[in-house]
């Protein structure tokens, strides 16, 4: 297993985030998460990625007890994530940002991390903007930076969240396109999305959150046309 | 006993003092996250008011200072509505080095309108009046009566900021601006009244300061320390909890003074930095950082 | 080395980072060096002693921008190390009997096993609690100082004239330029603040074209993001520290040695070393590498002709750092640079072909 998490549980006061979450992920395999707002899709990225500490439970990469591990920690480790709202370094250029990655959390010296950055930035149609202060990128570019900038760090588990929104179906399609190159070059792949289709096309597994719990796990049309699914999302395209 | 009892009293009601130079701070800070260097001064800047108004109306300094109020909330106005507000929301440094270059200017500004000496504000009888608590223990009516003050204060603050309408400005404002303009309140307008009331209880504090002891243009900085310790340690946005800061830091220089008197400042700065390791966040903090 | 199938299109890049401005630069600054190292056998002993002065103040100033333009940590209290330099200089000279000129690089080192607590403590806290804390942790070192009567307390003391008569070289110096010991002394001093503006300028471009310096640029930004993509943020940030309390410690010790003269008011004075060394790189430029060097000689030219008018003088500093930071934050570089486009120290990471 690549990914385990047991027992997982974390609260805000009486909100309840995640509530004795239990998954396993299999090395390059492609998961697929969606919930109403609110379920604690993001907190479970948080958790999984270290940048919060969960109250109870544990978090096994590789076998490895990861738990307490930093969040820099874990990224040498190999768990890479975007972010919802895109955070590049805009005082860096496209090709810095991935650099700082490639660097730090790969471990490669910088004269050594220029060829795979650019094979990224080739493979995300970013190459043209590689000197491009961040600044001056459109919302797609910065989206597909947000990855690139993962994927620098040569994660084997990459966490995407909601990153095909605010797109046209144009852009969403070419996102879809890069998101299963990774998967298949063997990056194992969470991905929270609201965006159903985007998600279909590639995981081949899906889960449900709501209030924290796993609410339905399964092959992904199954669980879209399950009843507690149509009871939570009264109304949405699959 | 009565030797510890008496440190712990004077301790506590030296925590009056500090309160009352933390409780203006902690509204500015509180609402605006303004780190204000020039509060100590503006203090000061209170007291040679007072000091001014007192000798220029022939009246006693509590007389002063009610003159004085009104016209330390239009400084405070000012000072926010005209420099102040500029510097806000860019980042930490405007803030710091607007603030700090403001200190200078207050401090030279006195200097060259009072000259360097050493002032005080004549309180008459009741600089040296005592009252016995009891148990052989007795203490100034002084720093009683600046405890009071302070207690008075922060109930005024409180009230203020949980029970009127103008509270409930400053209270959205700075749980989250952006929204808080939506809903109609010009920032801009609360923070130059904030810090117009926070001048007025800058202007109590400095009578406290006045009468207790002799002041010049250049303790400013100082003050501005012991506040900023009582506030960070009370913990952001709770006004009683700015009193249990000043509390701790006047008992902490209290207690370090009784073992020796050179060490009475240090003690404060340690027990403010032994607090915030422990508590980064400080002992009651009410407001999101 | 990578060891994952790279396209033969992606193998075909490389990375750059040096312009031809740049290496124009940098041969033209060992020749400007050069001429500076040789200036004593020229320049009346007014000029020695200013410059002494700009060449300190200068690399304070990197050093603070250093923390603070590149690291976020906006520090009040580097006034802490400064006056940590100074008496350790005092304590190493007078008890330790070691040369000054062994006495300054000691003092950086020890100011670095200071600073490793130290910046453990301050990190506990964020933005303006940070700024608040540094000071505070300066004034404890202030009082700490105070109450060493061996070196004067808290009225301070001097350098005997066993240290000052004696530095290591002076004799040669003597020679070499027929003066007397203390212009001698001013020499010596000279040289060492030379050194240490010019090792201060490079130790800081290197950390910024190092992977250190990535790291740094990515915290400025997004600190919380930095940790995801793998940045160190505590490790980097107290590598940060420590460098620059070391090198504030020398320029400490320096200062002291030339002054000859301690007390705790003045080597932990917050005006003098944490208000205008910020006040010159906030004139100058912060954030860049330029700017001090702009900022620190607009400060020694303000000292040089308006100090002697006393408060007004110092009105006047407080109106300007006012107006700086209202109206021109970016400070004299930081617009040239905007609307230029110069840059004399490069840090860009650029993607080229081979």
């Amino acid at each position: 297993m690549l990914l385990e998490l047991k027992g997982l549980c974390k609260s805000f006061g009486s909100v309840v985030a995640a509530d004795d979450l239990n998954l396993a992920l299999a090395p390059g395999e492609a998961l697929g998460i969606i919930g109403p707002n609110g379920a604690g899709k993001t907190t479970l990225f948080n958790l999984i990625a270290g940048s919060l500490a969960p109250d109870r439970g544990e978090i096994r990469l590789n076998d490895r007890d990861i738990t307490t591990a930093s969040a820099h920690q874990r990224c040498k480790f190999g768990i890479g994530r975007s972010y919802q709202v895109p955070q590049p370094f805009e005082s860096l250029t496209v090709f810095e940002n991935l650099l700082v990655g490639a660097v730090h959390g790969r471990g490669l010296a910088e004269r050594d991390a220029a060829a795979p950055c650019a094979d990224i930035l080739l493979r995300t149609g970013l190459i043209a903007r590689a000197d491009t202060p961040v600044r001056s990128l459109t919302l797609l570019e910065r989206k597909r930076l947000e990855m690139a900038r993962a994927l620098a760090t040569k994660p084997q588990l990459l966490l995407l969240d909601e990153i095909a929104g605010g797109l046209t179906e144009a852009e969403c399609g070419a996102l879809i396109e890069t998101i299963r190159d990774v998967h298949a070059a063997g990056t194992a792949i969470v991905w929270i999305e609201h965006i159903v289709h985007a998600l279909l096309a590639v995981v081949g597994r899906l889960i449900v959150l709501d209030f924290g719990r796993k609410v339905a796990e399964g092959e992904p049309h199954r669980v879209m046309a399950s009843t507690e699914v149509r009871q939570i999302y009264i109304g949405i395209e699959a | 006993m009565a030797g510890l009892a008496d440190t712990i009293i004077q301790g506590v009601l030296l925590g009056g003092l500090y309160a009352l130079f933390a409780a203006g701070l902690s509204l500015t800070f509180g609402i605006m996250r303004l780190v204000n260097l020039a509060h100590g001064d503006l203090i000061v800047l209170a007291a040679f008011a007072i000091l001014a108004l007192a000798s220029w109306l022939a009246v006693d300094p509590f007389l002063a200072l009610l003159v004085a109020l009104p016209l330390m909330f239009g400084v405070g106005f000012g000072l926010q509505h005209v420099l102040l507000n500029r510097a806000l929301g860019h980042g930490i440094l405007p803030p710091l080095l607007v603030t700090f270059g403001l200190s200078i200017i207050i401090q030279n500004g006195l200097m060259q309108g009072f000259t360097a000496d050493s002032q005080r504000l004549q309180a008459g009888a009741i600089e040296t009046a005592s009252v016995s608590l009891g148990g052989g223990v007795t203490v100034g009516l002084m720093p009683l009566a600046t405890f009071g003050s302070a207690i008075v204060v922060i109930l005024g603050l409180n009230f203020l900021f949980y029970k009127t309408p103008l509270g409930r400005a400053f209270r959205a404002t700075s749980d989250d601006l952006e929204i808080a303009e939506l809903m109609g309140i010009d920032h801009r307008r609360i923070f130059s009244i904030a810090m117009g009331v926070a001048m007025i209880v800058a202007t109590v504090a400095a009578l406290y300061l006045g009468m207790r002891a002799n002041f010049d243009p250049t303790i400013g900085p100082a003050r501005l320390l012991y506040a900023f310790e009582a506030v960070i340690v009370g913990g952001l946005g709770s006004f009683w909890g700015t009193l249990a800061g000043g509390v701790i830091i006047g008992l902490a220089q209290t207690i370090g003074a009784e073992l020796n008197p050179e060490w009475q400042i240090l003690a404060g700065h340690l027990a403010f930095l032994v607090v915030l390791v422990l508590r980064p966040r400080g002992l009651f903090p009410r407001a999101l950082d | 080395m990578a060891s994952e199938r790279v396209s033969a299109n992606a193998a075909s890049y490389r990375l750059a980072v040096t312009t031809r401005p740049s290496i124009a630069l940098a041969v033209g600054s060992i020749a400007f060096f050069g001429a500076l190292a040789a200036l004593p056998a020229f320049a009346a002993r007014d000029l020695i002693q200013d410059l002494i002065f700009v060449f300190y103040m200068l690399a304070l100033a990197q050093c603070w921008n250093l923390l603070a333009g590149y690291a976020g940590l906006v520090s009040v209290g580097q006034q802490a190390f400064v006056g940590l330099g100074g008496y350790l200089l005092f304590a190493l000279t007078i008890f330790g009997r070691l040369d000054p000129l062994l006495a300054i690089p000691l003092a950086g080192l020890i100011a670095a096993l200071f600073a490793i607590p130290t910046g453990l403590v301050v990190f506990r806290f964020r933005g303006a609690y940070f700024a608040i804390g540094s000071w505070v942790v300066a004034e404890v070192y202030r009082l700490v100082f105070a109450q060493f009567k061996q070196l004067g307390g808290g009225t301070g003391t001097s350098l005997p004239p066993f240290v000052t008569n004696e530095i290591a070289g002076i004799e040669w110096v003597k020679a070499l330029f027929d003066v007397r010991t203390p212009a001698a002394r001013d020499i010596i001093s000279y040289w060492i603040a030379l050194a240490l503006a010019a090792g201060t300028i490079a130790a800081v471009y290197l950390v910024l074209r190092s992977r250190r310096g990535l790291a740094l640029f990515a915290i400025r930004d997004q600190e919380v993001t930095a940790e995801s993509v793998g940045v160190d943020n505590v490790r980097t940030k107290l590598g940060v520290y420590v460098l620059t309390a070391t090198v504030t410690g020398m320029i400490g010790a320096l200062i002291y040695l030339q002054k000859a003269r301690i007390s705790p008011d003045a080597a932990f004075a917050v005006l003098d070393w944490t208000a205008y060394v910020i006040l010159i790189v906030v004139i100058g430029g912060i954030g860049t590498l330029e700017g001090p060097a702009i900022g620190v000689i607009v400060f020694y030219l303000l000292q040089r002709y308006l100090a002697d008018f006393g408060t007004w003088y110092l009105i006047l500093l407080g109106v300007i750092a006012i107006a700086i930071m209202l109206f021109a934050p970016k400070g004299i570089w930081g617009y040239a640079n905007q609307r230029f486009g110069l840059v004399l120290f490069p840090t860009r990471r650029r993607l080229v072909r081979s």
